[in-house]
């Protein structure tokens, strides 16, 4: 094409008149910081793209729809052998953290006030709120039944959000279909 | 780059057909690319959202994302799915006449 082609409007495909019944499912089993974003920031993207979403917590996932823990989720370095030097030591921020550090008593603490800082620095909202958000949008939000009675929990000990507490075979009957993936 | 000729004006627009010159833009346009994706009738608050946009990009030099019109803009997402229905982020930025956002939140 060339600067001078005049033609009839090119209008982009937003998928209004396809009848897809594309549909995608989380897994999200882990309460760890880190590990409670990718299922968040993937599920936004797809509720964006108009996609049917669905996010069904179990496990230590538990802890990002469990009032209380929901506000205060850590993240780790310890057996994370990705973990890198703090930004801002030149060189010596290119290399791995040496595993030990890890354990030192305030790491913990430490390497999540950094992580939250650096996603809050990307504009992205912390996990409860990332929470309100997506289901603003119309993400279902699912309880999983055996984690709620394991950890002793009851509805109100669970966010707002959460669309309902489910047995697997609900998951199952509600996944029908869908996409799945497991973090 | 190829023109097009949208609401008797001549503009630049890609191979999606998202309008490449924000300058080109103007409400016109903006009502006719907007019916043109079967959103026939802009409300105030339709175009509330695309000045929004217009206004942040001309700051930040990038397509606000939909957390960001409704964080900055103060137009709830619940809402921008409504006016915009499915794709809200990439209708209202081909109403606006600028890129598809890049961020991914």
């Amino acid at each position: 094409m060339t600067a001078t082609d005049t033609s009839t409007p090119v209008v982009p495909d937003f998928g209004d008149d396809d009848d897809s019944d594309r549909k995608i499912c989380f897994i999200c089993s882990k309460g760890n910081l880190d590990m409670a974003y990718p299922a968040l920031i993937m599920a936004n993207g797809a509720l964006g793209e108009g996609i049917e979403t669905h996010i069904f917590f179990t496990f230590w996932g538990m802890d990002m729809v469990n009032k209380a823990t929901v506000d205060d989720l850590k993240f780790t370095p310890v057996g994370n052998a990705a973990m890198h030097m703090p930004p801002g030591m030149g060189k010596l921020s290119e290399k791995h953290m040496p595993q030990i550090l890890g354990g030192l008593p305030g790491m913990t603490g430490m390497a999540t006030k950094m992580l939250k800082k650096q996603i809050a620095d990307l504009e992205v909202p912390e996990v409860h709120e990332f929470l309100e958000l997506l289901s603003e949008m119309g993400a279902n939000l699912w309880a999983c039944k055996m984690s709620v009675d394991m950890m002793g929990l009851e509805r109100e000990d669970l966010i707002d959000e959460v669309d309902d507490i489910i047995n697997v075979s609900e998951f199952m009957d509600i996944s029908e279909g869908a996409q799945m993936i497991f973090v | 780059m190829s023109t097009a000729t949208i609401a008797g004006k001549e503009v630049h627009v890609n191979d999606e057909g998202f309008m490449t010159e924000y300058d080109e833009w103007n409400e016109d346009l903006g009502r006719e690319l907007a019916s043109m994706i079967g959103i026939d009738e802009m409300t105030d608050e339709h175009w509330a959202a695309i000045h929004f946009l217009r206004s942040d990009f001309a700051e930040q030099q990038e397509t606000p994302t939909l957390r960001r019109v409704s964080k900055v803009g103060g137009i709830p997402t619940k809402q921008l799915f409504v006016l915009f229905p499915k794709k809200p982020a990439k209708k209202m930025a081909y109403i606006a006449g600028l890129p598809k956002p890049k961020g991914c939140v």
